[in-house]
């Protein structure tokens, strides 16, 4: 006798098979884009600062005692903390199977140089989690650079982008900071950062990262270290390269290497330590930039 | 006729498609989003790191950690002040540990004989006596941090088994001072700057759960306030360099060993003064050498009301004298070797038994009630008192070598010997070993699961001490033998 066909007996069968398609599938979505297996094929990845070399496998002990509560098992800042960061108060920890680095001395969509790591590591970044973990050995510190580069399939395909060039630093001068001043109008970093520097310009309470999560533009008022570092020639290339993943773009492409000095001194001037910058501004009697002045006459 | 295939066979005759469909989807979906459980102790609920980060194995400190406490318990990331945390957050972590616990040491006991169903005492005899059984250790209150930036403080009620509480430790510090990480100010009850922390020990028992060094005295000796492993009242100054590789303090120091209501001595003071650098060894990992030196006077004479000593009264005051290196050897990930070495000398007066005539146990209470001199409480140097013929400064060295096999950040096995030799007894013709001290330790702790919220540790060790001429007397040549401990401990050691 011809068993008969019935359109419940179809949408069982094709719902079944896609239920088993799910049962397989989905797990292995979810585990982002790499599996365990995936990370041990890429033990062998090195890293190299000054004459040191790091290898990958010799990383992993001390990438599990630090670093795993927050980056995760699998390097995808899904550690058991990340369900508690909550930001843009303490941002959540750095996704490094996606090679997206905010502290970077190459130029903006490149893969930082293995020494932007390495600092980045021993430096921290204040206003997060992450400490300075500066009492790690060089060599402990350059492994692990080898170890977070192994979650990424980019370090296999591409390689760090060229530093950006950093020319000799300018004497500061009150032109320069009045120059530098125009520079902050021009290029409006008052639209985050406020006009003082106090990141509450209109932009900044609607700021999101790339995977858009909420995100502060920093305040130069509070006395915080800058994220990637707090010299002025830091301060030139975090500008100059951009933060990746974040609404801080690069100047590169707008901002004069001769601007950039300008910017940084007067920047100088908006940050709570004494500096000779701010100093010079107080005798200049130095206005902060006006968002309504026509361009060029602030 | 169509033969059904032995899934459709099941699905037909017991769950249909749709339902095991969906019963996989909610599988999937559970093992996709799964989460480790979580819960929190106090510095790890606020800062979000595993105890790893910072302890070699809970409570030993790493270099990470210990710049973290020199730090005043700032990661120095610009969110240590409590105002930056969820207010409900209230920095307290106990800790506790059940455990089972055998003792086995030589003793003087009567011997018996039996006439007629009646027993009559002959004698005394050395024999083994063994003890076994569960037990449990005190209780301590962890609650430490930041009052505000660069503020930080400690609170520490502890606890005896029987629940007696004690402030253990009770300090507030200023961090950081004028930005200078070179300038750190503790006042009240703490640990002395010992970087081989006796309050972090990695093992439990009586005699394996402190450090010998850190507490040894001759024989009869009075002296108990220059004992560097107990935590004293005073002040601190402490600095460091930003990456803690030079680390220098000095505290001045109530010559109390720790008593609370100035009950001991009176304007006696004590100086511990300590310095360390360490260098970066490539692959074998961090090296660090130091020193430390404790020099100090305490009252040997308390004035007297009815020939009782009137506590905090103490004049008199004698000096004594505590020095000796450290050194903290890391040979690759997993292996170190800690060395502390000490050299010690008291003033005569010590030696013969002088120092603490107004029997202190160290918290706040007393270790006897009688006339100094009598019922074993220690002398009163009172007017006209001189001391015995040949008496003379005690001195000593002692060491310990304390080695750690850490397996993994969650497996530490490890190994102790400790060695206190008298080079010079207080009173001349007294046999040169007695006193003497070798003490092994051996242990592992294994933390089952390792996460930034709770500790938890399968705690073993085992221990022998062995001490000259302090141990029964001989029954038949009326001479005291050599004292033999051991302990075996296994527990559950757990904080949150």
């Amino acid at each position: 006798m011809e068993e008969e066909i019935t359109m419940g007996k179809i949408l069982g069968k094709w719902s079944l098979w896609l239920g088993v398609t799910a049962f397989f599938a989905l797990p292995l979505a979810s585990w982002a884009q790499l599996t365990m297996q995936d990370l041990k094929a890429k033990l062998n990845t090195e890293a190299h600062v000054g004459n040191l070399t790091g290898h990958a496998k010799d990383g992993a002990n001390a990438y599990r005692r630090y670093c795993v509560g927050c980056h995760g098992d699998l390097g995808d800042g899904n550690g058991e903390n990340a369900d508690w960061m909550e930001p843009p108060l303490y941002p959540k920890p750095r996704n490094f199977q996606l090679g997206i680095f905010k502290c970077r001395s190459t130029p903006s969509g490149t893969l930082p140089l293995d020494s932007d790591l390495f600092d980045s590591i021993g430096r921290g970044f204040d206003r997060s989690m992450m400490p300075p973990w500066n009492t790690l050995t060089k060599q402990e510190k350059v492994d692990l650079v080898a170890w977070v580069k192994h979650f990424s399939p980019r370090w296999a395909n591409e390689k760090s982008g060229d530093p950006i060039k950093i020319g000799p630093e300018p004497e500061v001068t009150a032109e320069r900071i009045k120059a530098g001043r125009d520079v902050f109008a021009r290029v409006q970093c008052w639209k985050c950062h406020g006009v003082v520097g106090q990141a509450n310009g209109p932009s900044a309470s609607t700021l999101t990262d790339d995977l858009g999560r909420p995100i502060a533009p920093f305040n130069f008022t509070e006395g915080a270290r800058p994220k990637c570092g707090s010299s002025d020639a830091d301060i030139y290339r975090i500008f100059m390269t951009g933060l990746d993943g974040t609404p801080m773009p690069s100047y590169a492409d707008n901002i004069k290497p001769d601007e950039g000095w300008d910017l940084v001194f007067y920047l100088r001037t908006l940050m709570s330590q004494n500096s000779k910058e701010k100093e010079m501004a107080k005798q200049l009697n130095l206005k902060p930039v006006d968002p309504n002045a026509p361009a060029g006459q602030q | 006729m169509r033969v059904s295939s032995p899934l459709q066979r099941c699905s037909q005759s017991l769950f249909p498609p749709s339902l095991i469909a969906a019963l996989l989807l909610v599988i999937s979906v559970v093992l996709s989003c799964s989460q480790p459980a979580s819960a929190l102790p106090a510095f790890a609920r606020k800062y979000g790191l595993r105890c790893s980060a910072c302890h070699e194995s809970w409570p030993m400190l790493n270099y990470f950690g210990q710049k973290f406490k020199d730090n005043g318990y700032q990661l120095m990331n610009d969110r240590d002040s409590p105002i930056w945390q969820n207010p409900s957050y209230w920095p307290v972590t106990f800790r506790i540990t059940p455990i089972w616990h055998r003792v086995s040491t030589n003793q003087n006991v009567d011997t018996y004989s039996t006439v007629n169903g009646v027993s009559t005492i002959t004698g005394t005899a050395i024999e083994r006596i063994t003890s076994s059984g569960f037990d449990l250790s005190g209780l301590d209150f962890h609650t430490g941090g930041t009052l505000n930036k660069n503020v930080s403080f400690y609170v520490l009620p502890s606890s005896d088994p029987t629940g007696a509480f004690h402030f253990e430790q009770v300090f507030g510090r200023l961090d950081n001072v004028l930005n200078s990480p070179w300038l750190n100010i503790k006042l009240g009850r703490f640990e002395l700057d010992n970087l081989l922390s006796e309050k972090r020990i990695l093992t439990l028992t009586g005699n394996g759960g402190i450090y010998q060094t850190y507490h040894f005295i001759p024989q009869g000796d009075g002296n108990i306030f220059g004992q560097i492993g107990d935590n004293q009242f005073g002040l601190e100054y402490m600095g460091h360099s930003a990456d803690d590789r030079t680390r220098i303090s000095a505290s001045l120091l109530s010559s109390n060993d720790g008593n609370v209501n100035l009950s001991l001595g009176s304007n006696s003071y004590t100086g511990f003064f300590t310095g360390s650098q360490a260098f970066d060894a490539g692959r074998l990992g961090v090296q660090r050498l130091g020193f430390y030196a404790m020099a100090g006077e305490a009252a040997t004479y308390y004035r007297t009301l009815g020939g009782i000593p009137i506590p905090g009264s103490g004049i008199d005051n004698k000096g004594f004298s505590r020095e000796g290196f450290v050194g903290q050897f890391y040979l690759g990930q997993h292996f170190d070797l800690q060395v502390v070495t000490q050299h010690g000398s008291d003033n005569p007066w010590f030696g013969q038994g002088y120092g603490n005539a107004v029997a202190t146990d160290g918290n706040g209470g007393t270790t006897c009630v009688g006339q100094p001199g009598t019922n074993g409480c220690p002398p009163d140097n009172t007017p006209g008192t001189t001391l015995p013929a040949g008496a003379r400064s005690p001195t000593w060295n002692g060491a310990t070598f304390e080695a750690h096999y850490i397996y993994s950040p969650q497996l530490i096995f490890i190994g102790r010997y400790e060695l206190e030799r008298v080079s010079q007894q207080a009173t001349v013709g007294t046999a040169s070993d007695l006193g003497n001290i070798d003490n092994y330790v051996i242990g592992f702790r294994y933390n089952p699961f390792m996460t930034s919220r709770a500790g938890f540790a399968y705690h073993s060790e085992f221990n022998v001490l062995k001490q000259n001429g302090t141990g029964p007397v001989n029954p038949a040549t009326g001479l005291p033998t050599n004292l033999t401990v051991s302990e075996l401990l296994l527990g559950m050691d757990f904080d949150f």
